[in-house]
Parts: C-alpha cells; sequence; structure tokens
C-alpha cells in the first residue's frame, strides 16, 4: 500500500459502553456502525465493503442493508480489525472497491446473542493445553511472563506500574469504566488470579462495540471529518497454543507486524507522537514496546515504571486507559483503533497536544496474531 | 452427582501414536529423517523442512519448567490453586502440563528446576503426560 493513499473517514464507538443488557451482539456492531456513518455522513447504500470478525459479513452486510463487492472476515481475535484496516486499505487502492465499513461489536459482560467460546477437544489447543487447566485468557496468556520476568530480571512492581499509569489516564477520560487512581500497592494486594497477575493486572470484561470507515484519501477530502491518513500496515500470526510460541520473552508475530508497518510507513520511533499497545493483560505493553522497537529488550519494565508512557511522559501510550481500565469487550483491538484516530482528529479526552502520527498494535489470541496500524493527520 | 472431570483430549488419525505411548508408559516425540529436527505437537510430517520421512521415538521424559501460572479460579477436575506450567523437554519441544508432587506455590516451583514425566491414567483410552519434580 502507498502510505497515504486511504484515510478513515468516519468512526464510532456504540453510544454506550459497559453493561449493555438491552443489545444481543449483532445490535453493538449495528449501533457502532450507524455512529459510524452518521459520522462520516454516510447512508448503507453508500458502502460497498464489509469487513468484521467472529460475527461473519453476510451477517453484518445483511442486517445493515449493505450490498458488498469486497468482504473479508479475518477473524484471528481481538487484532482482526487492525488486520481488516490493513486488508480495507489495500482493497481500495486496488480498486476493488470505493468504501469500507469495519465493524465489531461484542456482548463479552452480559453476554447476549454471542456465540460460546469453546476449544474442540480434537484440536491441537483441545488435546495438548485444554487437559492441563486452561479457562480462558487469564490462565493462558500470563503463562511467559514469569520467564520474560526471569530472562530480564523485571520486578513486579514494574508491571504493576503499566495498570497504575493507565489508570492516570483514564481519569482524564469520562467513558473510562474506572477511574479512581490506584498505587503499585492496590495492584500488588488485589485478588490472585493466575501468579504472577492480579484482578488489577487483567483487562476488564465489559460490552459494546465500534465501528471505522474507510475510503481513498482523495475522496476523503470531501467528507466532514477531518482525514485520519493510513501511514502504514502489518500482520502476522504464530501459533494457536500460548505453549508453542518460540520465544517466551517476546512475540514473533508482533516482531513481523510492527516493523513492516514502519517500513512501509517510512517513518523512525522517534517520528511517533501517541502509541496504542494492546493491553489485554499487563505484560503486553512492556512486549509491545520491545518488539516495535521502542526501547531494547528488558527494559520495557523500567521504561513504563520511569513514567515514560505516563501523562507528561514523552511516550504517550494508552491514552483512553486501554483494556485494564477503559473497556474491554474481549476483542479490544477496535477500540484502540479508535483512540488512534481520536488523537489524530484532535478530539481524545486526554489529547496529545499537537500529535501528528498514532502507532496503534493490536494482539489477538494469546500472542497467536498480531496487527499494526500506523496514522497520520498531515493531508498528503 | 459425580465431579466434573478435566477437560479430556480427543485423538486425531496424526495424535494417536502419542496418546498411545502415554498409555504404554512413554513419552512419544518426532525427528524428522531429514532434517533431525525434534517437533511437538505431532504431526506426520516436518515443521521445518516439511518433509514427510519423520519417526516417531520415545523421548527421554526429562525436562525442566520453563514457565508456568498458578490459577487460582475454579475449573473442572482442578482444585484451585494449580499450576499451568510449561515444561522444556531435553529432546527440544516444550509442551504445557501440570505439576504433581509438589506445592503449588511460587517458591516451590523454581524456574528451570528439573522434571520427569509421571503418567496419570484418565480412563482407559487416555493417559495424561504430567511431570513432577526430578529425583537425586
Amino acid at each position: 500500500m502507498t502510505p497515504n493513499s486511504v484515510a478513515i473517514v468516519g468512526a464510532a464507538e456504540t453510544t454506550r459502553l459497559g453493561t449493555i443488557p438491552d443489545m444481543s451482539q449483532i445490535q453493538l456492531h449495528a449501533d457502532a456502525a450507524l455512529n459510524a456513518m452518521a459520522d462520516a455522513g454516510l447512508k448503507p447504500a453508500d458502502i460497498d465493503g464489509v469487513a468484521t470478525a467472529v460475527e461473519t459479513p453476510q451477517q453484518i452486510a445483511h442486517y445493515l442493508g449493505i450490498t458488498p463487492s469486497w468482504v473479508d472476515g479475518t477473524s484471528v481475535g481481538g487484532c482482526s480489525f487492525m488486520i481488516h484496516v490493513r486488508h480495507a486499505a489495500a482493497a481500495i487502492a486496488s480498486g476493488l472497491c470505493k468504501t469500507v465499513l469495519v465493524t465489531h461489536g461484542e456482548s463479552g459482560k452480559s453476554r447476549v446473542g454471542n456465540p460460546p467460546r469453546t476449544v474442540p477437544p480434537s484440536s491441537l489447543a483441545g488435546q495438548f493445553e485444554q487437559p492441563f487447566g486452561p479457562m480462558g485468557p487469564p490462565s493462558l496468556f500470563p503463562i511467559p511472563v514469569l520467564r520474560y520476568m526471569k530472562t530480564y530480571g523485571v520486578t513486579h512492581e514494574q508491571i504493576a506500574m503499566v495498570a497504575v499509569v493507565q489508570r492516570e489516564w483514564a481519569a482524564k477520560n469520562p467513558r473510562a469504566t474506572f477511574r479512581d487512581p490506584i498505587t503499585v500497592e492496590d495492584v500488588l494486594n488485589s485478588r490472585m488470579i493466575a501468579y504472577p497477575f492480579r484482578l488489577l493486572q487483567c483487562c476488564l470484561v465489559t460490552d459494546g462495540g465500534g465501528a471505522l470507515i474507510l475510503t481513498s484519501a482523495e475522496r476523503a477530502r470531501d467528507f466532514p471529518r477531518k482525514p485520519v491518513y493510513i501511514l502504514g500496515t502489518g500482520e502476522s500470526v504464530e501459533t494457536p497454543m500460548v505453549s508453542q510460541m518460540e520465544d517466551f520473552t517476546s512475540s514473533r508475530a508482533f516482531r513481523v507486524a510492527g516493523p513492516t508497518a514502519f517500513r512501509e510507513a517510512g517513518i523512525t520511533h522517534e517520528d511517533v507522537d501517541h502509541l496504542m499497545i494492546y493491553d489485554a493483560f499487563a505484560h503486553l505493553p512492556l512486549y509491545g514496546l520491545e518488539d516495535l522497537g521502542f526501547v531494547p529488550r528488558g527494559e520495557a519494565g523500567r521504561f513504563i515504571a520511569e513514567r515514560n508512557t505516563a501523562p507528561g511522559g514523552k511516550l504517550p501510550l494508552n491514552t483512553n486507559g486501554g483494556g485494564l481500565s477503559y473497556m474491554h469487550s474481549g476483542m479490544y483491538g477496535m477500540y484502540a483503533l479508535q483512540e488512534s484516530v481520536r488523537q489524530m482528529r484532535g478530539i481524545a479526552p486526554a489529547q496529545v497536544a499537537g500529535a501528528k502520527i498514532s502507532v496503534c498494535h493490536g494482539v489477538g489470541g494469546m500472542f497467536a496474531a498480531s496487527g499494526t496500524i500506523i496514522f497520520g493527520n498531515e493531508r498528503p | 452427582m459425580p465431579e466434573p472431570a478435566r477437560a479430556r483430549p480427543q485423538p486425531t488419525p496424526e495424535t494417536q501414536h502419542f496418546w498411545d505411548g502415554t498409555r504404554a508408559g512413554e513419552l512419544r516425540l518426532q525427528r524428522c529423517d531429514a532434517c533431525a529436527k525434534v517437533y511437538f505437537p505431532p504431526r506426520p510430517f516436518c515443521p521445518a523442512c516439511a518433509s514427510r520421512s519423520v519417526s516417531v521415538f520415545a523421548a527421554s521424559g526429562r525436562g525442566s519448567l520453563y514457565s508456568y501460572v498458578i490459577h487460582h479460579r475454579k475449573v473442572p477436575g482442578f482444585t484451585p490453586p494449580y499450576a499451568i506450567a510449561v515444561v522444556q523437554l531435553d529432546e527440544g519441544p516444550r509442551m504445557m502440563s501440570n505439576i504433581t508432587g509438589c506445592a503449588q506455590t511460587p517458591e516451590a516451583l523454581a524456574l528451570d528446576m528439573p522434571l520427569e514425566v509421571a503418567f496419570e491414567k484418565l480412563d482407559d483410552e487416555i493417559t495424561l503426560p504430567l511431570f513432577r519434580p526430578a529425583k537425586g
């Protein structure tokens, strides 16, 4: 993809976030999609491309009354939406379609109208992980953490600071679920979930949704909102089993997706004004900072503990409060993208003054997949 | 009412040799005849060089504790807290397992401690490869 050739012209979350028992999962998609279409001044007939995850493109297209000529049902976990943006940008740039709607909706807390998450007992994970007692992401995602801590001498206090700093960002955001300040002691005294991780190092469980609309940069100039341009994109997958990842101190999928996006954008780390790293659990920003090359290996814990990513720090990270404090419906990637778009539009609750480039990095499954999008707001 | 059991693996044609092995008291891995790569989980070809010429062999059953969590929530077949561990096998691959025969605490579960396989029969078909601290 040529940097700056495609732009986001519509972006919105569901009107409400949190506990939404009166909406089923597909309606959360629709609520966000209708908000995004209103944001862009478009109707369903104006959309000719649909991308979504978990729900299928045919479900979303039919429900919203869209007749697409391009669809993408990539469903690789919470970073699926970064990958949809990448695929949509390529599709628009090559003329397969003109205007793409990417939707996410998830009744993660109320669990209304969502399919159950099951691991088939004949799958490799069903045979070689499930019999040993994992139960969902909180029991699996932190499995590499002790190896990472031992390898680099990272402390429990440093990882606790991830949650403390993100709560500081959340305090600035009226839509964040948790806004009261917390301390390292609060984190390390919260209920044990899966040692070494306690409750405040695990994401929220909420209901919500979000949607994005993309079109060519040329057409984007005619839309009501300030266009947010796509400068670079990357994606990869590694393994559906966390026990089989190559390196427990680093994600191979991160190391492919991140640098691919930086190369495509033609930028350096010094150019980045704002950063989102999908934080389903407190170690993910550490892996992300290192695997994307923002800090040397083993340095991310110290970097965060020294407040470099906190309000007032040199690298504002997860400025909506993140999955730890803002919201997390299960597939958080869409909310990270929404915050990058808000920052690039200049309308974020915790706006980074003068921000011109935002990097948005997602994870899917338990280090199974990754997608990175680099946004810019300067007209090409 | 019987206690709910832990998740039971369902072997496939490609993994049957592994489950036949644990039932016979062997931890069976595969080695590529072409490039000598030892790999896990089972499949009838080499994930490093794509050769279909691979051999099943009985591993030593020895390894070390690579990483783990101690899970504190209730799961059918388990009494929390219990460790969900990844074992570094001496032959190279890693596999998920549980650690038996020692306290399920950070103090008792030191990373890199030597382990040996301890087979636990689930039923007539399935025996699971668990691990315990190595003797001596």
